[in-house]
């Protein structure tokens, strides 16, 4: 049993308060350690609040991989209106809403693995893991 | 609608925040307090986190702004028992919070509010004002 999926909503301030909690259970689950838990919870509050603010919604796929390595993956995808230049926004300052401007590029170094892909007019996906060591 | 309980101990309030935020809750607590301040004419507010298990840049922006706030209202600001996990994950994101005082535990947090360490003598001379 490699994987476990979990699909959430987020379309409201109280589903990042639920996408939190599920990471929360997963991470748990695979075993991570607290501080490890404590960041990849973190990053995935930052990254489902964007979903919501900048995204205009979106939904969070969670994700407990269980083969050689044992990790938490959670995907945040969007169809908001696009990021022009992501270098920009992972730098830390940069913010286009009202936000502190810490969201992607903080979100990025609380996690072993970051990928994120976004179309102009079609929306965003961000992707983070972090792994058991 | 929910709201956090704020808490007088001589001069000084006492939030002891133990749910997950959001929005509504941030935003109620931000103006409750401002108003528990002018109100009680409090010198201090302590806001006791040690049951946060994250603090991610909304909470981290609500703590600024309260103590932005409180400063405007001559009254200092304490954020106490932050858990150590927490406080490793805020340096990496980046959110030093800056201008917010901290403290250990909530009585290292009173006795950095001036003069309410010792709580009922603080009230005695809070009347005398």
């Amino acid at each position: 049993m490699p994987t476990t999926t979990d699909t959430l909503p987020i379309t409201s301030s109280d589903d990042v308060v639920r996408v939190r909690q599920k990471v929360r259970v997963r991470a748990t689950e695979v075993g991570l350690s607290l501080v490890d838990q404590t960041k990849l919870i973190t990053a995935a509050s930052e990254l489902a609040r964007n979903t919501l603010d900048y995204g205009k919604g979106g939904h969070a796929d969670i994700e407990t991989i269980i083969a050689e390595r044992r990790g938490v993956r959670v995907v945040f995808r969007d169809r908001g209106p696009g990021i022009p230049d992501i270098q920009e926004a992972l730098t830390d300052g940069f913010t286009s809403g009202n936000g502190l401007g810490h969201g992607l590029g903080g979100a990025r170094r609380l996690v072993d693995d970051f990928d994120i892909e976004s179309t102009v007019g079609a929306g965003t996906t961000v992707a983070i893991a972090r792994w058991k060591r | 609608m929910d709201s956090i309980p704020i808490l007088k101990i001589g001069s000084a309030l006492l939030v002891t925040i133990q749910v997950d935020m959001h929005d509504q809750l941030a935003t109620r607590l931000q103006d409750d307090l401002t108003e528990k301040i002018v109100q009680h004419r409090a010198r201090g507010v302590l806001i006791d986190i040690s049951a946060l298990e994250i603090v991610d840049s909304f909470i981290g922006r609500m703590l600024a702004n309260i103590a932005n706030v409180s400063r405007l209202l001559d009254a200092d600001t304490v954020v106490v028992g932050m858990r150590p996990e927490v406080a490793i994950t805020l340096v990496e994101l980046g959110l030093g919070l800056p201008g917010v005082k901290t403290a250990l535990n909530a009585e290292r947090g009173l006795a950095l509010i001036g003069g309410v360490s010792a709580a009922g003598e603080a009230a005695d001379d809070a009347d005398d004002d």
